[in-house]
Order: C-alpha cells, then structure tokens, then sequence
C-alpha cells in the first residue's frame, strides 16, 4: 500500500516535470530527456512488470490529461513499456549491471516505433525522419544520463523496510 | 515413471511430486494475474482513445480531460514557474553568447526601418484618405478588432507528433476554438481545444496546419505549411510561378473573406521572412522557404486573440 503511494507519487512528479518543464525549450540537439519513461522502467525494474505497467499506464493518462491530448494514447504506449521493462527485470535482467541502461536505451527506441505506428492510425502523420531519427539519436543518451540518478531515487524511495531490494517474482523456464 | 512426475524429476532422481489436477500452481496464478492486469490496462487504453478520438472536445473523454485539466493545472502552472529561472538563466547567457553579433545587425535593421517607417506613416495616411473616399468595408482587422489575453505555456508534449502547447486560458476567459495565436514576433498557431482554464494551441510547425498568406511586398499569396524535416522551417505552397517573391520578404496572414467563408486569423500578423526561393520546370509551384519569426522552441508566453464582439 505505501509503495503503491510512492509510486504513484513518483510518477505524478515525473509526469508533471515532463509536461510543464521540459519540452521542446529544453531540447539538446533536438531530443529532450523522457524524465517519464525512464521513472517507469526503474519503478518497473525494481516493483515488475504489474507494477510497471499500473505506473505506465497512469503517467500515460496523466501526460494526456494535462497536454490535452488524445486519450490513451501515451498511456497505452507506456503501460506497454512498463510491463516489458518489469518482465525484463523479473527473468533476464535480473541483477544485471547492464539490465537498466539496456532496458532504457531499448524502451527508448520502441517507443517511438510504437507511437509512430498509433499517431499513425490515428491519423496524425509526421515524416519518420522527424519522428524518429532526429529526436532519437539525443533522446538515448539523455535518458541514459537521467537514468543513473533517476535510478538511486526510485531505489532509495522504493527500498523495503528489510533492506532487501529484488523483484519478487521469478519465472524459471522450464 | 510414478505418476505425476516429469521425466526430467525422475532422471534426477527427485522424489517430488507435480501438483495434482485441478490445484493451480502459485507461478500460474501469479502469471494469470500479471497477464489480466496488462491485458485490462491495454484494453482500457484503447477503449479511452476510441471515445477520445471520436469526440475529443465533448463526450466523456472530454469530462474527464476537463475534470484532469483543472486539478493538475496549478501543479502544472508551479512547475513552469519553477522552471522559468533555469529558461531565463539559459536564455540570458545564449544572448550574452550571440550580443556583439545581433548588436551590429540590429543597427543595420534600425536604420532602414526608421525610413520605412517614414515612407508608411505618408501611405498610410493616403490609404485612409482613399477608402474614405471609395467608402470601402473592411473585415476584422489586427489588432483593431482583437483583444490580446496573454496566457503562459503550462505544458509542452514531447516529441514530434504533437506541435503544440497548452496555454493557462480556456474558454472561462473568453477563448473559443480556433482563436488565432501569437507572440510579439509573430503568428505562433490556432487554438484547437479549449477547457474552462486551459487551451492547446496547435502550432505552424504541426503538419495539420495551413495558413493563407501573402508576401507584403508583392501580394504573391499562398498557403503557409510545415517544410517537413525536424526544423521549425516553413514553406509558402501553392505560389503560382508568375508570381514575385523575393529573398527577405516579410509574409503576413493574407485574411481572405468571401460572402460566406473567412481566413481564420486575420489580416497582416507577420509570419516570417523568405529564406529561399526555388522554381522548377516540372513543378507547377514555386518552391518557397520561410524563417518563421517566432521562436518555436522556446515559447513561454502567448497572446490569444479574441475577437472584440465574441468578448462582448
């Protein structure tokens, strides 16, 4: 329950940081760090994939909300990533150096395939070159450097009284 | 082999047991659960984006968008308030960077605008003799017939599918669908959905958004589009090839009004400056560039325009 709260309260605060603070004004050589995303897969990383993808879902709808935009859209996109990011953490990933940096650096790239692909068939058409290229190349390195810090907060607000800090649910192949 | 047991157990030699029939192991439950949950979100999306995108203004999307937007307003008003020193501080040391450059510019542009405007000051004045004379009627004019509200970004979408800000006035404040925008520079874009205390503004560089205009100094018209690629760069279309347009000409809102249709925004909000003039034998069109004079990446304040009589 008081993870739930912490989660919740730490997706409300990147969301709100996304949308009012960065944005295109903040932009590095075109891209802009997805403070957002990069929140959901450490919260998704370290809670898994349930977790991941309530987190997801809710920063979605609260981006669409405050951009009014359409509904479910981010949303949708990022409940995806969340529960991906959380699955990756549960089996392969799981304590792995690189399994954080990899899942943003990868999550980073589907997305904007995946919201490329809904813009798409909702009609909005942006020129790939201007969706995907120009904001990605900056965009992955960016959210890597946010990660890292991002990181050690989630870590540090989502440590369990015990101190044991690991994925609760392990899927072994069979 | 016992029953119940694997060939991989009994090749181990392990004496345990698979769960009978019928009792649901913990992993599957759990699975179950995480793909249930997944599932319904997902579901759950799609079924928000369907009634969004049916009816984005009205309908019960739009009451939740309505009811969204009024509690995380002043959070989102905090944190571009937040936000503004560390713009400021960025923009200050930017123009520090560029001041010794812009200051021998601005010096060159000073003076001939000084006699530009003395040369305008006489036509205007010959202008007004003349249509008192032909009593001609005009349509809405700016900024004669507007009232600005000068409203603050509060909220920026990122990445490229959606050119557009959402501004801290709605249609509490008198702001309706399809309210022009504008900066000090220039045209910024159009007003596309309206709350109570919010708006989106849908900006030039969107690719749904089209605007007359014409070329000030030789009344060359034609429509103002995205140029495409991942700059805030503007093309002036459907400019027929025996028309003028010259390098560092102003365009302007051409304000078009017929019996029963009107131009959306009205006459002469500058635009931009022509950058780049092309012509080819197999296009049907002159190929037109323009530097938008607004600065599209770092909008803070606007000014919505709304007509006087609409405000009454």
């Amino acid at each position: 329950m008081i993870d739930g709260i912490k989660i919740a309260g730490l997706v409300f605060v990147a969301a709100i940081v996304q949308v009012s603070m960065l944005g295109p004004h903040a932009s590095i050589f075109g891209g802009t760090a997805d403070v957002l995303l990069v929140t959901i897969v450490c919260v998704a990383l370290l809670r898994g994939s349930i977790s991941g993808a309530m987190a997801g879902f809710a920063g979605g709808l609260l981006v669409d909300i405050a951009t009014l935009g359409t509904l479910g859209v981010t949303a949708l996109l990022l409940t995806v990533a969340g529960y991906w990011a959380g699955r990756y953490g549960e089996t392969t990933g799981r304590d792995r150096v690189h399994a954080m940096p990899l899942a943003v650096a990868v999550i980073t790239i589907l997305i904007a395939f995946g919201g490329l692909g809904v813009y798409y068939m909702l009609g909005d058409t942006v020129p790939a070159h201007r969706a995907l290229i120009t904001p990605l190349l900056p965009a992955i390195p960016l959210n890597l450097l946010v990660a890292w810090p991002l990181m050690k907060l989630c870590r540090l607000l989502l440590r369990p009284p015990g101190g044991i800090d690991r994925v609760r649910e392990v899927e072994v192949a069979s | 082999m016992p029953r119940n047991r694997t060939a991989r157990t009994a090749v181990l030699g392990v004496s345990v047991r698979r769960p009978a029939a019928g009792q649901l192991p913990t992993r599957s439950s759990t699975a179950l659960r995480r793909r249930a949950v997944v599932g319904g979100l997902v579901v759950l999306a799609l079924v928000l984006m369907t009634i969004s995108f049916r009816d984005p203004s009205g309908g019960p999307a739009g009451a939740i968008q309505d009811a969204g937007i009024a509690v995380l307003n002043p959070f989102e008003v905090a944190g571009s308030r937040v936000a503004r020193p560390f713009r400021d501080a960025y923009g200050w040391f930017d123009s520090v960077f560029h001041a010794r450059r812009d200051a021998g510019r601005l010096r060159k542009e000073n003076e001939m605008l000084r006699q530009r405007l003395i040369q305008n000051d006489a036509a205007a004045n010959e202008l007004k003799q003349v249509k008192a004379l032909l009593k001609f009627k005009e349509g809405p004019s700016f900024p004669k017939d507007y009232v600005g509200l000068t409203a603050s970004v509060i909220g920026r979408p990122s990445g490229a599918f959606a050119q557009s800000v959402v501004v801290s006035v709605g249609s509490c404040d008198g702001v309706e669908k399809q309210a022009p925008v504008v900066t000090a520079q220039g045209l910024v874009g159009l007003v596309t959905r309206t709350t109570c205390r919010a708006s989106r503004v849908t900006l030039l560089t969107d690719e749904s958004s089209a605007v007359s205009a014409l070329d000030v100094k030789t009344d060359a018209a034609g429509t103002i589009l995205h140029a495409g690629g991942a700059g805030t760069t503007l093309s002036l279309a459907f400019v027929a090839k025996e028309d003028k347009v010259e390098l560092g000409d102003t365009i302007v809102t051409a304000g078009w009004r017929t019996k029963t249709l009107a131009s959306l925004y009205p006459k002469g909000i500058a635009i931009g400056k022509v950058t780049s003039v092309n012509q080819s034998d197999t296009d049907l069109y002159k190929q037109v560039q323009i530097e938008p004079f607004a600065d599209f990446t770092s909008i803070d304040a606007v000014i919505v325009l709304v007509r006087k009589q609409a405000k009454q």
